[in-house]
């Protein structure tokens, strides 16, 4: 699988709502993060809107199931609409990619759509990635949002 | 629109009518006899920290700016060219010597003073306007700025009453005495009214429903580390754990309200609770600071004071012991802004600011587990109160077992007493019915 169907392959995995085996594409030691200011440097004196290790991408993944979520069930359909994807950089077994995410979202009678720059680091595994690192700059991110209860 | 009598008929001792929360008249006449009048939260001093540092915010749905004149006071201007009316400052914070009106470049110094109009020649002089219109009064209590849109009324230290333990504590916690704003400002909206969200922030029979599923799914998570052991994910499992606490715990919370419509929750959380308490290192560092400063016995009198959450009404909530403030906007009768500040404690260790930062993501971010639940039930709120079907919306749990303490406090019988709503909807009849 090359770069580009790895990301589509990601996008189609949240469409599908088949989180379980998205999460399954992050590291071990992989961070999620969708930072709340441009050009955010800083995760842990900034606030994020979304700022993840692992154990707490699970857990977010697991309260959407959670059949007393209120925001989240039922799930929001999506559309992940991934494009412009550039390789950076390869360095070692790290490679870094650089994409668009145009989404649209839809629950509860209300339509939303999203644009971002993506940023991922992937690590080669078998003949497919896994994701360590994958952040996300909503063109909004500083501006008066409604909750947010799916993901990027 | 309505008189006195037919207001007095909406707001009863344990139940109010659903129009309150739905009928757009009644909302414009909150934002001119409630917001229009009351002290409103700003901010804090620490986003303006020299002449001419400026930010801009609203008061109900007024626009204006808050600036460090040259003087050293805080200033507050309504943001409205005294010309044409355009809002002379853009959206943002900034350093500025002077607001020049974008449309047809009239010029104001930074208390708001008129400077210079392009084209004089064509006006009567003795008419030009002074300047920006400043908003009557303001007046800051301890770093922490309020402004009022009413020329008259009482001072503020009246207004704040026994809530003024409330500040005290936020800032006093800090061991080189001062807060300042940090770390990024959320801002999330809702489609529902402002009152809903200072009804929930000191209800404690919600959580176990509301945040049921952030509660379930923390207590499945990997424990957290012990003293000099933590992980990033522990301040989000213990913060959510809480909020799973058994109806025991929340009965024997502590519920104070004030004549003015403020209320506080005591004895919620301890510090040990958050931060695994004495014995974790970064605590004990910020102890000691602190009892630099003030002394053992003054540090422990500080740290004994376990107000949580604290509504200012009618437009502010924040929680001391996370150094965390929300401020509310109306936007309509069905929707509201909130804006979500984190605060550094001077001379704390890092960590400190970090936890604080993680407590935000985790609890009031846009994209949490805990609040994205608050803002969907707001809505489903504001949706069966959009119903004519039903007139009225029952707060009367705990009603008639309030207890008077001293300085107009009153507590609730237990925690979990709807003693709160019902101390703001006094409030709210008193402002309305002026």
């Amino acid at each position: 699988m090359n770069v580009e169907q790895f990301l589509y392959h990601e996008a189609r995995l949240l469409d599908l709502q088949q989180f379980e085996a998205w999460l399954e594409l992050f590291t071990d030691d992989a961070t999620y993060w969708l930072p709340l200011e441009r050009d955010q440097k800083d995760p842990l004196e900034t606030s994020s809107i979304i700022h993840d290790d692992r154990t707490l991408l699970e857990l977010r993944v697991k309260q959407a199931r959670h059949p007393r979520a209120h925001a989240r069930q039922p799930l929001a359909r999506t559309v992940h609409q991934v494009g412009n994807v550039m390789v950076l950089s390869e360095l070692d077994s790290d490679i870094r990619v650089a994409s668009t995410l145009h989404l649209t979202e839809f629950r509860s009678e209300k339509q939303r759509v999203w644009g971002a720059l993506v940023e991922h680091r992937l690590r080669r595994a078998g003949d497919s990635f896994r994701i360590a690192h994958k952040r996300v700059d909503l063109v909004n991110s500083e501006g008066e949002l409604d909750g947010i209860a799916i993901l990027f | 629109m309505a008189a006195n009598e037919e207001l007095a008929m909406r707001v009863q001792p344990d139940r109010v009518h659903r129009s309150v929360y739905a009928d757009p008249a009644i909302f414009e006449l909150e934002m001119e006899r409630i917001f229009g009048r009351a002290w409103l939260v700003l901010g804090h001093e620490s986003q303006a920290k020299h002449p001419g540092d400026y930010f801009t915010t609203r008061m109900g749905r007024e626009p204006v700016v808050v600036i460090r004149k040259d003087n050293g006071e805080i200033g507050v201007l309504v943001n409205r060219c005294a010309h044409r009316g355009s809002m002379v400052c853009a959206e943002g914070r900034g350093n500025t010597e002077r607001f020049v009106c974008p449309y047809h470049g009239w010029s104001y110094d930074r208390a708001g003073a008129l400077q210079a109009v392009p084209f004089a020649s064509g006006y009567d002089k003795s008419k030009l306007p002074s300047g920006l219109k400043a908003v009557p009064r303001v007046s800051l209590y301890r770093g922490f700025i309020f402004a009022s849109l009413s020329p008259q009324g009482e001072d503020l230290e009246t207004f704040l009453g026994p809530a003024r333990a409330s500040l005290d504590d936020f800032v006093d916690r800090a061991p080189g005495g001062e807060l300042e704003v940090a770390g990024g400002v959320f801002k999330h909206a809702y489609n529902g009214n402002w009152k809903l969200m200072l009804e929930n922030h000191l209800d404690g029979a919600h959580p176990a429903w509301v945040h049921a599923s952030s509660v379930a799914v923390a207590r499945g998570a990997p424990e957290p580390g012990r003293p000099g052991e933590e992980h990033y994910y522990d301040i989000a499992v213990r913060q959510m754990r809480q909020n799973g606490a058994p109806e025991s715990v929340w009965e024997a919370i502590g519920m104070w309200t004030t004549p003015h419509g403020h209320g506080y929750m005591g004895d919620y959380h301890s510090d040990d609770r958050l931060v695994a308490g004495m014995g974790n290192p970064v605590f004990d560092e910020y102890r000691k600071k602190l009892i630099e400063r003030v002394g053992e016995k003054e540090a422990d009198r500080i740290l004994r004071v376990t107000l949580w959450n604290t509504i200012l009404y009618p437009n502010c909530s924040f929680m001391s012991q996370f150094r965390q403030l929300r401020i509310i906007h109306p936007v309509a009768v069905d929707r509201s802004v909130v804006y979500t500040y984190s605060f550094r404690m001077k001379d704390a260790p890092p960590q400190m600011f970090r936890d604080t930062v993680a407590f935000a993501n985790v609890v009031n971010g846009t994209g949490s587990w805990v609040l994205t639940d608050d803002l969907e039930v707001y809505e489903r709120i504001q949706g069966g109160l959009s119903s004519g079907a039903l007139d009225w919306v029952y707060i009367g749990r705990g009603h008639g077992r309030d207890i008077d303490e001293s300085e107009g406090l009153r507590r609730g019988a237990t925690g979990t007493s709807e003693i709160f709503i019902r101390a703001q909807f006094a409030a709210w009849l008193r402002y309305m019915s002026q």
